[in-house]
């Protein structure tokens, strides 16, 4: 394949995997974050006790990451199309993965909610805080640098599952290194790929690494 | 502090009725705790936990009263009532007129407002510099920028770390983390302070500067402190008032100094003597017999303070005594700030020396203890 071609198959590709990351992300952490507050604070006797829905809601999560997620696409197609009006392509791509982000944010979410020191919740209570001002200027302000983790580990995660969206035409790198790399026996195009692949995540990561280091004031030098 | 008697206010003008009802407001008393009992557990009896037991305790206003006791007696419970963040089982817990078990959410977060509180492990926001802790509490409260500026600055001006606003708590030291703690504490202008083991996450010599900041807030701006404690030297350090709890009682409570000096109960006298330095050392006590012996000498254990802190009344025993008195151990401290003086002595236990003794200690008022005998 000429270098022209690759680079232009290449861009392409890149292009559709971070619509999809990017769009999956924001949606579904903007779903998930708050699914996952509830989860972490509506045990019995946290703030807002609510065991019941509690339970279910955590049992519907579990259902949803234990689903398969290539099993994930195919079931919720109806879903999508109702959503997208298509069943392929990239935009009707981004609805599995969106639907497949939001319980993986949410226990995220609530592990590192769950991280936040109990003195801290029963000091604001003591100035009279409400649950509410507890949640955004106690728990969320504290659980950044945690969160700022998670959502980074959701981004690489996304890019991977990314890769299994060209069964229903979505394209993507994941896609172009199955058809031209393996089905094709393009070896140089699969490295390519993965190459850029790699990149990315790296690029993500270091990005969220650095953003968590920030937020993170507990081992400040004197 | 009064216990189990709550003290009327005077009528007003002359009146001669009498209320129908115990009034809530009491001019003497910041909290009163009325037969409060607090259960932890299950319905059924096998899983419940008996926290505290019929607490009847009165909290004087702008004193600083401390209770003490061991870990697991109540005292972190008994302390969380008085802002509800712990709800009584059954009983009363009034602060300031008000009654905490009858106050709804909305009710709950006002006196909250009221009442700060400090803890041993200090609860600051690590992701909040020093300035801004101390403003959350403002913010909570709804307060503007310049208003929370104008609170704030001077509050951590007044807990001596005018130059530390900027800093995170984890730059700071123990003692200033619980210096940013108390500052936020005061940052709602309280009117009762609550100090949960405040200084027992601190060594001695920063406990002593927390305890002196303390002391300096409750004169200066009239605030009543409740402190709970295992730390007999933070009680005898700045509480005026103290009740001694144990396993979910009261077992004594008045004036520090009375308590402290009169001590009855097992749990006062053995958190007392490790406090005091009154214990005796272990070659003593292994060879302490119980009934005399000829040629054995008599311990006795002299207490002073009040009147015979002052005198020189050991030199005088000496001379009383017309024997060889041998001192084996002693303590000189301030307790509430009086002096209290422990001493151990040893004399002939022959009974014409013991009989002058007893003559002199009669005659000069000094508080003594026979604790046995050695050869």
């Amino acid at each position: 394949m000429s270098p022209d071609m690759l680079f232009a198959l290449l861009s392409k590709a890149l292009w559709q995997t971070l619509q999809m990351v990017v769009a999956a992300g924001l949606i579904g952490s903007l779903i998930g974050l708050p699914i996952g507050v509830f989860l972490a604070t509506s045990g019995k006797g946290e703030l807002f006790p609510a065991p019941v829905s509690n339970r279910i809601i955590g049992a519907i999560v579990n259902a949803a990451r234990s689903t398969p997620f290539i099993i994930l696409v195919v079931a919720i197609i109806p879903f999508t199309r109702l959503v997208t009006g298509t069943s392929i392509g990239t935009y009707a791509a981004i609805v599995p993965l969106t639907v497949a982000t939001i319980p993986f944010v949410a226990r995220l979410a609530e592990a590192a909610i769950r991280e936040v020191d109990k003195g801290l919740i029963e000091a604001a209570r003591a100035m009279g805080a409400t649950p509410l001002q507890i949640v955004f200027k106690v728990l969320l302000a504290e659980a950044k640098p945690g969160l700022t983790l998670a959502l980074t580990l959701t981004l690489v995660s996304l890019v991977g599952y990314s890769a299994m969206v060209g069964a229903v035409g979505g394209g993507g790198l994941g896609d172009l290194g199955i058809r031209y790399g393996y089905q094709r026996f393009m070896p140089d195009v699969m490295l390519a790929v993965v190459v850029v692949l790699i990149v990315v995540v790296q690029a993500i990561q270091s990005a969220g690494d650095a953003l968590a280091r920030r937020f993170d004031k507990r081992n400040r030098k004197t | 502090m009064s216990i189990k008697v709550q003290t009327l206010p005077e009528a007003p003008y002359g009146a001669v009725s009498i209320p129908p009802e115990q009034p809530l407001s009491s001019p003497t008393s910041m909290v009163t705790f009325e037969a409060v009992t607090k259960r932890f557990g299950g319905a059924d009896d096998k899983s419940q936990f008996t926290a505290l037991d019929g607490i009847d305790l009165s909290v004087a206003r702008g004193a600083i009263t401390g209770i003490i006791g061991r870990s697991g007696a109540g005292k972190s419970t008994l302390i969380r009532l008085v802002n509800g963040l712990e709800k009584a089982t059954s009983g009363r817990v009034v602060v300031d007129g008000v009654e905490v078990g009858g106050l709804s959410e909305n009710g709950l977060r006002d006196l909250r407002r009221q009442v700060g509180m400090i803890f041993q492990h200090f609860n600051l926001l690590s992701s909040r510099t020093a300035f801004d802790n101390v403003a959350l509490p403002l913010e909570i409260a709804g307060l503007d920028k310049q208003a929370i500026r104008a609170k704030v600055a001077p509050l951590i001006d007044l807990v001596g770390l005018g130059d530390k606003s900027d800093r995170y708590p984890a730059e700071l030291s123990g003692g200033q983390k619980q210096r940013i703690g108390i500052a936020r504490a005061l940052a709602t202008s309280p009117k009762l302070l609550l100090s949960d083991e405040a200084t027992s996450a601190l060594d001695p010599e920063t406990t002593q500067s927390i305890l002196a900041l303390l002391k300096r807030i409750n004169a200066e701006l009239g605030l009543t402190v409740l402190l709970i404690t295992h730390e007999m030297e933070v009680v005898k350090t700045i509480a005026s008032d103290v009740a001694v709890i144990d396993r979910g009682k009261i077992v004594e409570a008045g004036r520090t100094f009375d308590v402290f000096t009169g001590a009855k109960h097992e749990t006062t006298r053995s958190l007392l003597s490790a406090a005091l330095g009154t214990n005796l050392p272990e070659w003593i006590r292994s060879n302490l017999k119980p009934q005399p012996s000829a040629g054995d000498r008599v311990l006795v254990r002299l207490i002073f303070f009040g009147a015979t802190a002052f005198q020189p009344l050991t030199a005088r025993l000496v001379t009383e005594l017309g024997a060889d008195v041998n001192i084996l151990a002693g303590t000189i401290e301030e307790i509430a700030g009086e002096p209290y003086g422990s001493l151990v002595v040893a004399y002939p236990a022959d009974p014409a020396v013991r009989e002058r003794a007893e003559r002199f200690y009669a005659a000069t008022g000094l508080s003594t203890e026979v604790l046995g005998y050695v050869a």
